[in-house]
């Protein structure tokens, strides 16, 4: 059963195992281990980057294909749900066909670029990306009157997913259960089966063809694979997962900007994550994006309390003033690459 | 041969320029089943190239290839391949981080078209499995099935190289020097398994090789190319005897023997 969901592609480690098996039991009952408005922000954010950095890796890790526009994919994902929204009014219709819409606006776009570029070399993918990327992020602020520009637009969704539903009128489990919580688990199952669903493709056939590429392009294509419509299908699944993973963000947050889906400093955030986790193992999204987006929420905290508790030593609370905290993160990044040079997956499965 | 035999493959007037240098200069050339054709010529003489023009990787200047009839000359590799051209590399070109077993699984996968399954588990495909063990039975690598191509040595690469031709059950074999870098002890075995696979007289080989004795013992036929151009072709006896191409064309092993 658990083989069946996994795709038979289990962590292949104990650890590895307990984390995973750690991290899934925090997230499923997020609402419940940690009340408070600001951890259950941080457990859906984990459940949308684990989706939107393990769509990275499928394009990165198994297919080899570089790409900076997947920022831009999960924004189209996001203002998909926004637009729709506001043009036909609040209804599950609406936030299912902006999903939709976007999706379909991701997979276009990205067939188009693909075709174009996969064809000549890997790396003008990579270079088109950017270009495209840029464009679409300056058009998204110029067209102001359709997207809210910089300001961005909020998103009202039904009211069952709001904090002002109360569906039962006794605590759950000490918990006073609100529409909050009900959109925290569409976020979380959402975000499970997407998961899964990848993993599921990069233990097929295909994904075995996918990870040949990514070794020798040039022999997959001599044994008899058509290696630019194999290239094409990876970057198209993997902009429609981003892409539905910037939906789910959207219904999440009720507000959708340039900041928090097309930004650069996201695209940053993926590859970090990407690199942390361990490329081309799916495990690596769960375990970089859990670390990281905690590091991310509350290394400055830590690092403030930290200081005040050092603070009788000389040198010491400057270097853990919270404003450092971006300092810290980037020592933490090169550490990790340092010496996990896989990813902490690839460490802890033993691969060198 | 009997030129009552279709030929399998055929180039007219193959020419590929890079820049000014004609690396292949107007080959002509009919292959038919059942016969090992070697093809010689001094390094540098076009004979890759050659391999290259007609399995597709550069695209010729002028001149056709034919596979079976078929003009294939504007086909990608992966096409040429469907339709029955099997290529082995002068260097060792394998998945090198995928263990062997999945080396040759890929290339059935390839085969019986089942690349583009997205939704079914690949390790659940027992029949390609069993495929790809019986083919390395055939090459005897099963002891190393699990190993990654980078933990084996330049002798066994080679193996998996010609297990990966023996995968594709092409049709055309091309074999560019095969023996490459191999130990004299290593060598016998992959020239036993490109006897085995002339036995069979629907299958025509194409092989590139400069050991004078292998050609001897295998080959029914020799083609000389230099400087791009064919300058010889017929049984290797009478190519052999000829001093014209003893003395200008080939190599100096050649001229040993
Ligand atoms: N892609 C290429 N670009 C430019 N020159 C090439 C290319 N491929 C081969 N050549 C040249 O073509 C000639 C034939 O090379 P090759 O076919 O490798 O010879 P052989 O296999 O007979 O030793 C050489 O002079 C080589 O430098
Ligand atoms: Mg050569």
């Amino acid at each position: 059963m658990v083989r069946l969901f996994l795709s038979g592609d289990g962590p292949q480690s104990r650890i590895l195992g307990a984390i995973l098996l750690l991290i899934l039991f925090c997230l499923a009952f997020a609402p419940f281990l940690f009340p408070g408005t600001r951890s259950l922000e941080t457990a859906a954010r984990i459940c949308i980057f684990i989706v939107l950095v393990a769509s990275y890796d499928l394009l990165l890790g198994y297919a080899g294909i570089v790409s900076f526009a997947h920022t831009m994919f999960f924004g189209l994902g996001a203002y998909g749900v926004a637009i729709t929204t506001q043009r036909m009014g609040t209804s599950y219709e609406s936030l299912i066909l902006g999903t939709m819409a976007g999706a379909g606006i991701a997979a276009v776009l990205a067939l188009v670029i693909a075709l174009f570029s996969l064809r000549v070399r890997a790396i003008f993918f990579a270079m088109i990306t950017l270009a495209v990327a840029s464009a679409v992020a300056v058009l998204v602020s110029q067209l102001s009157a359709i997207t809210g520009g910089e300001d961005g637009m909020n998103i009202r969704i039904p009211r069952e997913l709001t904090p002002a539903f109360r569906p039962f009128d006794e605590p759950v489990l000490g918990v006073r259960f609100s529409g909050r919580h009900l959109n925290y688990y569409l976020v979380f199952f959402t975000c499970l089966i997407l998961f899964l669903g990848m993993l599921r493709i990069v233990n097929s056939p295909f994904g075995r063809v996918l990870q040949a590429i990514r070794e020798n392009a040039f022999r997959a294509e001599a044994i008899g694979y058509r290696v630019i419509w194999y290239r094409v299908t990876a970057t198209i699944l993997s902009a429609v997962v981003a892409a539905l993973a910037g939906s789910v963000f959207a219904v999440w947050l009720r507000y959708v900007g340039p900041a928090t889906t097309l930004g650069v400093e996201i695209m940053l955030d993926i590859l970090l994550i990407v690199v942390i986790g361990g490329m081309g193992t799916m495990y690596g999204a769960v375990v970089g994006t859990a670390i990281f987006v905690l590091a991310q929420n509350y290394l400055k905290d830590w690092m403030g309390g930290a200081s005040d508790a050092v603070g009788f030593m000389p040198l010491l609370p400057d270097l853990l003033s919270p404003d450092r905290w971006l300092m810290w993160l980037g020592i933490l990044f090169i550490l990790s690459v340092y010496f996990f040079p896989t990813g902490i997956v690839g460490r802890l499965r033993g691969v060198t | 041969m009997p030129d009552t035999i279709a030929p399998s493959l055929e180039t007219h007037d193959l020419t590929v320029r890079f820049g000014g240098h004609v690396a292949v200069d107007a080959v002509s050339c009919t292959f038919r089943p059942g016969e090992l054709t070697a093809i010689v010529g001094p390094n540098g003489a076009g004979k890759t190239t050659y391999f290259n023009l007609i399995s597709g990787q550069i695209p010729a200047s002028a001149g056709r290839v034919m596979l079976e009839g078929k003009d294939i000359t504007r086909l990608s590799v992966a096409a040429r391949t469907a339709l029955g051209l099997g290529r082995a590399f002068q260097l060792t070109n394998l998945f090198p981080r995928l263990s062997v077993l999945e080396n040759i699984r890929l290339v059935i996968q390839a085969r019986t078209r089942r690349g583009f399954r997205l939704w079914s588990m690949a390790a659940s495909q027992h029949d390609l499995l069993q495929a790809a063990d019986a083919v390395l039975e055939r090459v005897r690598l099963t002891h190393l099935a699990h190993l990654p191509i980078t933990a084996l040595p330049h002798g066994d690469q080679r193996k998996v190289e010609v297990a990966v031709l023996i995968a594709m059950e092409p049709r055309v074999f091309m074999f560019d020097e095969p023996t490459a870098g191999m130990s004299i002890d290593e060598a016998p075995v992959i020239l036993d398994l490109i006897a085995g696979i002339k036995r069979d007289p629907a299958v025509t080989v194409l092989l590139v090789e400069h050991k004078m004795d292998v050609i001897r013992s295998l080959s029914d036929r020799i083609i000389v190319l230099h400087n791009g151009a064919l300058v010889a072709d017929g049984p290797p006896a009478e190519v052999m005897a000829s001093s014209v191409v003893q003395e200008a064309y080939l190599g100096k092993e050649l001229i040993d023997v």
